[in-house]
């Protein structure tokens, strides 16, 4: 009996050993996966919008994604306090140019106002707000701040909390 | 230390220290297999063949190729095709034999489903088949990342966004396994490792455990036969070949199948040599661009069927998304042939055309899934997404709902018979 339970014991403490060193491996390579640090601290886009145009386009690189920035004017593209980004005298679309649905880049179609992506044909309107195919939200916001009548991209400033508060 | 004696011959010697005359034995000569099949029971070979052709090509691909985001489409369009004496054969080679591998497995399984060789002891030959299926399409993705052209870096894009789907985790889960916040050189260099060592390592692991779930339950045969191979071996041994059922695997099956390959080889080394460009899409040769998605994107041809599922559901339905419909039914598409020796109710293990119902419904599975394949590569518009809607809600009943209904009134017929 005592001999039985002294292989009992070395048995759970072998376990033990072998699970603690099993979880600690398994640890380690998680940790390989993830992205490295360079990675993650790489990341702040500025972009200068005094440039831009009434009616015109333009995409901006942040973190290997494409942000789509179209400033409004006042014909087609209306002005909508709720999705745009008042930067100076302008107003902003400001978002991710990933479909949210697969990821892939929607193009900007100005004849018809539309954005379109071409994998599976999702379509959002000029406020971002998708109105057709298998997207289930509009395009997402960037986390951005405005400097002046710049756009500081990466960083929550108050009118990026007050944005997504609003949508 | 056990005794040895003085070897004869080299054959003695090695049969003395590694039993290779009764290794030969259980592996060859008296490993047995129904006489009663037809050239569909090739397949197998056809299959360890074309795996063997994909490693020593990759072999020889994978001494100049150059896994980083800036060197890798060059190493492959610019070193290996042009500068490497054939390299554009092993390239070609390894490119048609991916692409040729699937129609071989896709044969392999309707040859599994036609006959009903998935059941009646013969689940766990089915299930490491389909184990087989999914590491060999994560196999083919990976390895289609790797060029790092257009299409490698689309398909990357969609799919490990897939992932996203997940509740709760879904978007730092992407992020982990893309090792950046989009598809970039830590993805490309990941997919590398998963390409040419972890997943080729799985497979061949999964290869020899298939052959080995065939050992017991023995493979099927064209009529569905059940055959005591105890007592018909005996025979065969006996000299009476003609009346036994069976015959060995070697020398008789495989000189058989042998024939079968030599055919199967003609057509690939055709392919190889004035077709490659079926498995070489033309977008794939503009270097990956995460600007710029490429007008209108699509699988390799033997993904079409369940990315078709995947976008077929294009509407929301109540309350649920349509890319939720959508993510969910591509799910269950990927896992569904697992679960086929049970969704199949009846016992009844007979080649389709004798089971009515069941026939009827095989030829719609196939001709659904041509359906949904033709239509996964045209662009989703108008009726085109129609069709691929009814097609995917087709798929989905086929599988779910008529094979349990159709199987289990057959059982009722089948009644005690069986």
């Amino acid at each position: 009996m005592a001999d039985q339970k002294r292989r009992d014991f070395l048995g759970m403490l072998f376990g033990g050993f072998a699970a603690a060193g099993g979880a600690a491996a398994l640890y380690a390579m998680k940790r390989t996966w993830d992205p490295l640090p360079s990675v993650m601290a790489a990341g702040f886009t500025t972009v200068d919008l005094s440039p831009m145009k009434p009616g015109e386009f333009r995409t901006a690189v942040w973190r290997g994604k494409p942000i789509f920035i179209l400033k409004k004017d006042h014909t087609d593209l209306k002005k909508s306090d709720k999705t745009d980004v008042k930067v100076g005298e302008g107003d902003y679309l400001v978002r991710i140019g990933l479909c949210t649905h697969l990821g892939c880049i929607p193009a900007w179609q100005p004849n018809k106002k539309i954005f379109k992506c071409a994998c599976h044909g999702g379509e959002y309107d000029p406020t971002g707000k998708n109105i057709f195919g298998p997207p289930p939200r509009p395009l997402d916001i960037p986390p951005f701040k405005i400097e002046g009548t710049k756009l500081v991209l990466g960083e929550e400033g108050p009118e990026y909390k007050k944005l997504v508060g609003k949508a | 230390m056990a005794h040895f004696e003085k070897a004869n011959s080299l054959s003695e010697w090695l049969d003395q220290r590694l039993a290779i005359n009764k290794l030969n034995k259980v592996l060859m000569t008296e490993y047995w297999i129904p006489k009663n099949i037809n050239f569909l029971w090739a397949m197998g070979v056809i299959l360890a063949t074309t795996f063997t052709i994909l490693l020593v090509s990759g072999i020889f691909l994978l001494m100049y190729y150059k896994p980083d985001s800036k060197l890798a489409f060059d190493s492959v369009n610019y070193t290996i095709m042009q500068e490497v004496w054939f390299g554009w054969l092993w390239r070609h080679m390894h490119g048609v034999a991916a692409s040729v591998v699937f129609l071989v497995i896709y044969i392999h399984m309707f040859t599994g489903i036609y006959y009903g060789s998935y059941k009646k002891g013969r689940e766990m030959i089915w299930i490491s088949g389909m184990l087989l299926f999914v590491t060999f399409s994560a196999e083919a993705f990976s390895g289609y990342m790797l060029p790092w052209g257009q299409m490698s870096y689309w398909a990357a894009q969609v799919i490990t966004n897939l992932f996203g789907g997940i509740p709760f985790i879904g978007d730092d889960l992407v992020v982990w396994i893309r090792g950046n916040f989009y598809v970039s050189d830590p993805t490309l260099t990941r997919f590398f490792m998963l390409h040419v060592l972890l997943l080729p390592l799985i497979i061949m692991a999964l290869i020899g455990f298939h052959f080995y779930t065939l050992r017991i339950p023995h493979v099927n045969n064209q009529e569905g036969e059940e055959i005591d191979f105890d007592a018909e071996a005996e025979k065969y041994k006996a000299g009476k070949k003609a009346e036994s059922k069976v015959i060995p695997f070697w020398p008789v099956f495989l000189s058989k199948d042998l024939f079968v390959l030599g055919i199967f080889l003609i057509f690939y080394f055709y392919l190889v040599f004035y077709h490659y460009e079926f498995a070489m899409d033309p977008i794939n040769f503009d270097p990956a661009n995460p600007m710029k998605t490429p007008p209108h994107i699509y699988p390799e041809w033997y993904f079409l069927w369940s990315y078709e599922v995947l976008r077929g559901f294009f509407f929301d339905i109540g309350p649920f998304a349509a890319m939720n419909i959508g993510l969910t039914a591509f799910g269950i598409a990927n896992v569904i042939f697992f679960f086929l020796p049970w969704l199949d109710r009846s016992p009844v293990v007979a080649p389709a055309y004798r089971r009515k119902a069941f026939n009827i419904w095989f030829w719609i599975l196939v001709i659904d899934m041509i359906v949904l394949t033709i239509w996964g590569k045209l662009p989703p518009t108008g009726a085109n997404a129609w069709v691929g809607f009814f097609a995917s809600i087709t798929f989905l009943i086929e599988l779910l709902i008529a094979l349990p209904i159709i199987t289990k009134s057959e059982a009722k017929r089948a009644g005690g018979a069986v």
